[in-house]
């Protein structure tokens, strides 16, 4: 392989770091993820199908798919506004909440699940109100939607507050003095700068939603059918032993999971143009 | 740039801004959704770790981490995370340094490469291990006949935390090691340096914030890993049993007290890690590069 192709470069240890590079994520990504695709390979058709389109693994992607959905749709609305106050506004307590919104990244999985069953439940600090209005959220599809928005909810922050940082208020000001109200400035020039973010942070957070297994494992109740999400459905077979089951539901939702990557690597390119011009 | 109170703005005497400043109703509005929002969801469930742990007293809850599982589910967390944060920081290391200072064929695809454990689900993660060593797989079971056991043991926990914890050192290493510019080490090996003279003179002194970032990062994500961690250890009591995996145990045992006592100790490295997070963000760029390289870093 060629060293450079740009100029000379006096900088040693190209074959030494890239090696290193190659040889472990061979060792602790490629190999381990191959195995998924060649077990998927000694299933017959039959097999696949069998798993991938059973009434339970149907209800398991509809709440799945619609729980992170809703989620990443609430996180869309409120992570913009969180943004916008944080960049735009002062006010007292700023500092704690920049730092505290990367909590659900910080925080394990499982620690977040049972925090928000115990609020929710029906004798908890929130869920004793809501019960008798007739909300149910703990062991409901309302207690999964809950926990899919708290592990998303710094993506859309944290795509936004960037691009809103660097927009230069100029532009803002000459939309003002060429007769724009706020409103119109805000339709017309402020939004189209920021949708790139707002949808990378919405299909990031969506992604990781559709991932999710600690958090929703305890506020579901996990019952077939009703509030099944697909990893959680994955990890009942995998305790029943059934693998081949279990890697055919795997490789549907890694192949959704790719293809969101892409997207969100194509809707960065957007962004990043945008940016630029 | 965000503007605060208290930087010099170009005429300090100027009335706001109509133009780009929001009418002060909007303003409390949003501000109020804002914090709703975020307390609702961030708040609220901090406070209700602590208020969960100490609800059954003090003595309970120092009993609950004193007990001699709570101490070996302890102990092996600690042990995860010394294996796996070194690892994939040494490989952060290494792969920063090759693609943020040479060009090679294929330098997209190893970035994209990088990342996809971010992209896959814990619990696929868990289960790929599974598949590989497990006493069925050909490999697991050579093992196994050996002696060997990956799977529903220490080991296998240890390797299903480094792949969900691959992508973080690098990932902060890649972006902050081509900010730096390679000139310093350049100029290094040109005044007669060794390469490892100039890895430890020249470019550890550079990223060491970056380095303790993506550390700091990685081992957040190691000791509190659950669903990968989940599918791999089988679940036995007082053995195979990091933090989290305890806090189901006893959860599910109805000890909630307990579980929520070790719970708030990983809530309290969650804080831990919000706060070295904030203070090393500002140094991880030298303070010379800071200022040029700030539309990049956005871009």
């Amino acid at each position: 392989m060629a060293v450079t192709t740009r100029r000379t470069n006096v900088l040693p240890g190209f074959n030494l770091t890239l090696g290193f590079t190659l040889a472990y994520l061979g060792i602790v990504v490629l190999i381990p993820l191959s195995t998924i695709f060649f077990k998927t390979f000694t299933l017959t058709w039959a097999q696949f199908w069998a798993a991938v389109a059973s009434p339970r693994t149907i209800a398991a992607y509809r709440l799945s798919f619609g729980a992170s959905l809703a989620g990443a749709l609430v996180n869309s609305i409120f992570g913009f506004v969180v943004a916008w106050t944080l960049v735009r506004y002062e006010f007292p307590g700023k500092k704690l909440i920049d730092v505290m919104v990367d909590l659900p990244f910080a925080l394990p999985t499982s620690v977040a699940g049972i925090t928000l069953t115990a609020i929710y439940a029906g004798n908890g600090w929130l869920g004793r109100y809501l019960t008798p209005l007739g909300i149910k959220v703990a062991y409901a599809p309302l207690g999964v939607a809950v926990a899919l928005t708290f592990v998303g909810l710094p993506f859309v922050v944290r795509t936004v507050q960037p691009v809103l940082q660097d927009l230069d208020k100029e532009y803002e000001e000459a939309a003002a003095t060429l007769g724009a109200t706020r409103m119109q400035t805000f339709r017309l020039v402020i939004a189209p700068a920021l949708i790139p973010a707002l949808l990378t942070g919405f299909a990031l957070a969506f992604a990781r939603a559709l991932g999710e297994y600690g958090s929703v494992v305890f506020i579901s109740g996990n019952m077939p059918m009703r509030t099944e999400v697909v990893p959680l459905l994955i990890m009942s077979k995998l305790e029943q032993f059934d693998y081949a089951g279990a890697t055919a539901i795997a490789v549907v939702m890694l192949l959704v999971s790719f293809l969101l990557l892409l997207g969100v690597n194509v809707l960065q390119r957007w962004s990043s143009r945008r940016l630029a011009a | 740039m965000a503007e605060t109170p208290g930087s010099p703005r170009p005429f300090a005497s100027e009335p706001k801004n109509p133009a780009t400043e929001d009418p002060p109703l909007v303003r409390l509005a949003l501000i109020s959704i804002a914090l709703l929002f975020l307390g609702l969801f961030l708040f609220i469930p901090v406070i209700a770790v602590f208020a969960q742990a100490l609800s059954s007293g003090l003595r309970a809850y120092l009993a609950a981490i004193v007990d001699p599982e709570a101490r070996s589910a302890i102990r092996l967390t600690l042990m995860t995370a010394a294996i796996a944060v070194p690892l994939n920081v040494a490989f952060g290391i290494a792969a920063s340094w090759a693609i943020a200072r040479f060009d090679f064929p294929g330098k997209q695809s190893l970035l994209t490469l990088i990342d996809i454990p971010f992209s896959v689900s814990p619990v696929i993660s868990g289960m790929l291990f599974v598949l590989l060593l497990g006493v069925r797989a050909p490999i697991g079971g050579w093992l196994a006949a050996h002696g060997i056991r990956i799977i529903f043991a220490e080991p296998g926990i240890v390797l299903a935390t480094i792949f969900v914890t691959f992508p973080l050192a690098a990932r902060e290493l890649i972006p902050i090691m081509q900010a730096v510019g390679s000139e310093e080490e350049e100029a290094a090996i040109v005044l007669g340096a060794g390469g490892w003279q100039m890895f430890f003179r020249v470019t550890l002194p550079n990223v060491k914030w970056g380095l303790l970032y993506g550390m700091v990062l990685c081992n957040a994500r190691a000791m509190g890993e659950f669903g990968a961690v989940s599918v791999v250890s089988g679940h036995i009591r007082g053995h195979t049993n990091t933090m989290p995996l305890y806090i189901e145990i006893l959860y599910n045992d109805y000890q909630y007290a307990a579980a929520f006592a070790v719970s708030s100790l990983l809530t309290l490295l969650a804080i831990a890690t919000l706060i070295a997070k904030h203070y090393l963000e500002r140094r991880v760029i030298p303070k010379t590069q800071a200022e040029e390289l700030a539309p990049k870093v956005a871009a």
